[in-house]
């Protein structure tokens, strides 16, 4: 039933991105700390990207009715945190 | 374009979400990383359209152009102070993103079974799994982060909600949910168990997160921020799909790494913020008696003469702060002393404001140039030498009775040490307590001068009195 090497593939990939996620935040001060959080958080509306693919992978009205709503939200969640995000950053400045 | 093609580009999204939160890490950097991760993102989406041949797109357009202009109201509209709502508010929109996209994908995968008159399940046992976690981690995101949204938005009570048996009540919901995940794994074509855990997992956000109080909201957005991260690597196990995977698992890092953060900085382990809280106030009976014929209130002039001849300055700005929108006055107070060459800077406790890193946020807005922020560790070795430190808004953490070891609830939580200053002046309403509900010596010491009232006037009246003087 499972695709023990194709498993391994991306658990291997699952578990690295963990250790480099770890090692890129850790390394953030605390003064950015709310960009951070409203930035990674527009990232993980990356599941668009999985209501992209199950909308075109057809199938029945139900489907595509979960489909649309789940890239409806996944969209204000990306869109809205990248926006948000950059309006936070560009207040940040330091004046001489 | 070829599936090969398809992943490489993934590849070149994900490389830049990693290079944009890698930038996030420095002022001078951020807005460009947030723009790489922006980029990234674009690239997957155009991609993964190209590929699809841009079929439904009535549908996708309508979904992304929609999500647009919400996102964008939103993320325009909305108040500095109010951030740490909003980002709990996107949290629960990916949560639920995540447990539509699993539920679409079972019903098309038992669908074709069913066509396929193939023997067997509908699903492999990696997207069983995974589309079992989806649903239960995304819906505990979704209604635990709408909960956490209304109780900092004030429409559902800030206080902590405990009732009897409150832990077995938790464990009963989560061990039923769990059993549900496995029945969908060993028959996935059961489709409306999915449904069942979905709402069962919603139910258990709500429990979950009800009971915590508004003081401890920045851990549980932190959490829940940790939980959508999750939610997506969990949807890619379901897709086999590497850009899910490696976003989704940098931000489920990043949240863990915030949470842990906020819960040292509170010296509160994750287990008491989520299951113990706070607990009932504790009475304070010799409150009266610390306070007792030892609190010195002063005037705005008086202050103002001491700032006259003072060399080093420190503001420690809380919450209180932000809500008096008393910050113009603190900005005009610092380039009024920065001209007379009075050093002044801003301490900042990891806790002060709403979520981690809030209080930055709200001082940036205010055109307060970045340097001038400092943290806890940093500023704790100046403050014997600053002639002057103005506590606006804080509370909890600048009071000493926290470096006692035992016998108060913020026993242990590092804080500020104001009190080795030269002299302390708070601006408060009253000697009211703060969230942890106990007195503050330091409101009693022999350096410490109370200026009582509004924080917004006070610092409007600190403001002329310091150019008069």
């Amino acid at each position: 039933m499972l695709d023990t090497a194709a498993f391994i593939n991306i658990l291997t990939i699952f578990v690295l991105a963990i250790f480099v996620g770890f090692e890129v935040i850790t390394k953030v001060p605390p003064i950015l700390h709310t960009p951070l959080m409203s930035g990674s958080n527009a990232i993980s509306g990356i599941t668009v990207i999985g209501a992209l693919l199950a909308l075109g992978a057809g199938g029945g009205t139900f489907t595509t009715v979960l489909a649309t709503a789940a890239l409806f939200f996944a969209t204000i969640n990306v869109v809205g945190g990248f926006v948000v995000t950059h309006r936070m950053l560009s207040k940040f400045k330091k004046r001489d | 374009m070829q599936p090969e093609h398809l992943n490489l580009l993934y590849l070149v999204a994900a490389v830049l979400f990693i290079l944009g939160l890698k930038n996030l890490g420095h002022p001078r950097t951020a807005v460009r990383g947030n723009i790489l991760g922006a980029v990234g993102m674009a690239l997957a989406v155009v991609g993964t359209l190209w590929f699809q041949g841009f079929v439904h797109m009535e549908l996708v357009a309508g979904g992304l152009i929609g999500g647009s202009i919400v996102g964008i109201v939103l993320a325009v509209r909305i108040k500095m102070t109010a951030m740490p709502q909003l980002v709990g508010l996107f949290n629960g929109f990916g949560g639920v993103a995540s447990v539509l996209v699993a539920g679409a994908v079972l019903i098309a995968a038992v669908a074709t079974a069913v066509m396929g008159a193939g023997s067997g399940l509908a699903m492999s046992l990696q997207e069983s799994v995974a589309t079992a976690a989806s649903g239960l981690i995304g819906a505990v995101t979704f209604l635990g982060s709408l909960i956490a949204f209304g109780k900092l938005q004030g429409i559902v009570t800030e206080k902590p909600v405990r009732y009897h048996g409150e832990q077995v009540v938790k464990v009963l919901v989560l061990g039923g949910a769990l059993v549900l995940s496995a029945m969908i794994v060993l028959d996935p074509s059961r489709t409306e168990l999915y449904w069942a855990l979905v709402g069962l997992s919603a139910v258990l956000g709500v429990l979950l997160v009800m009971p915590i109080g508004g003081a401890d909201m920045p851990i549980v957005i932190a959490l829940l921020n940790s939980y959508s991260g999750i939610a997506a690597a969990a949807t890619g196990f379901v897709l086999s799909n590497n850009v899910l995977i490696v976003a989704g698992s940098l931000v489920g890092a990043s949240g863990i790494i915030l949470t842990q953060n906020m819960c040292k900085a509170m010296n509160r382990s994750l287990a008491n913020v989520l299951f113990g809280g706070v607990g009932a106030i504790v009475e304070n009976k010799e409150q009266g008696d610390i306070y007792a014929g030892k609190v010195k209130s002063t005037s705005a002039e008086e202050v103002a003469m001491i700032l006259k001849t003072a060399s080093r300055v420190a503001f420690v700005p809380g919450y209180g702060m932000a809500v008096a929108r008393a910050q113009t006055g603190v900005r005009l107070l610092t380039e009024a002393m920065e001209a007379d060459d009075i050093h002044v800077e801003f301490g900042i406790h990891p806790v002060a404001g709403r979520m981690p890193g809030h209080m930055n946020v709200l001082l940036a807005e205010e055109n307060i140039s970045y340097d001038k922020l400092r943290e806890m560790d940093a500023i704790n070795p100046d403050f014997p030498s600053t002639d002057v430190v103005i506590v606006l808004g804080a509370n909890d953490v600048v009071n000493p009775i926290a470096r006692e070891s035992a016998g108060s609830p913020i026993s242990g939580m590092p804080i500020l040490d104001v009190d080795k200053a030269r002299t302390v002046v708070v601006i408060k309403r009253s000697l009211s307590p703060g969230f942890a509900g106990i007195a503050n010596p330091l409101f009693a010491a022999d350096n410490t001068l109370m200026l009582f009232g509004d924080g917004k006037k006070v610092m409007e009246e600190l403001v002329a009195a310091y150019k008069d003087a």
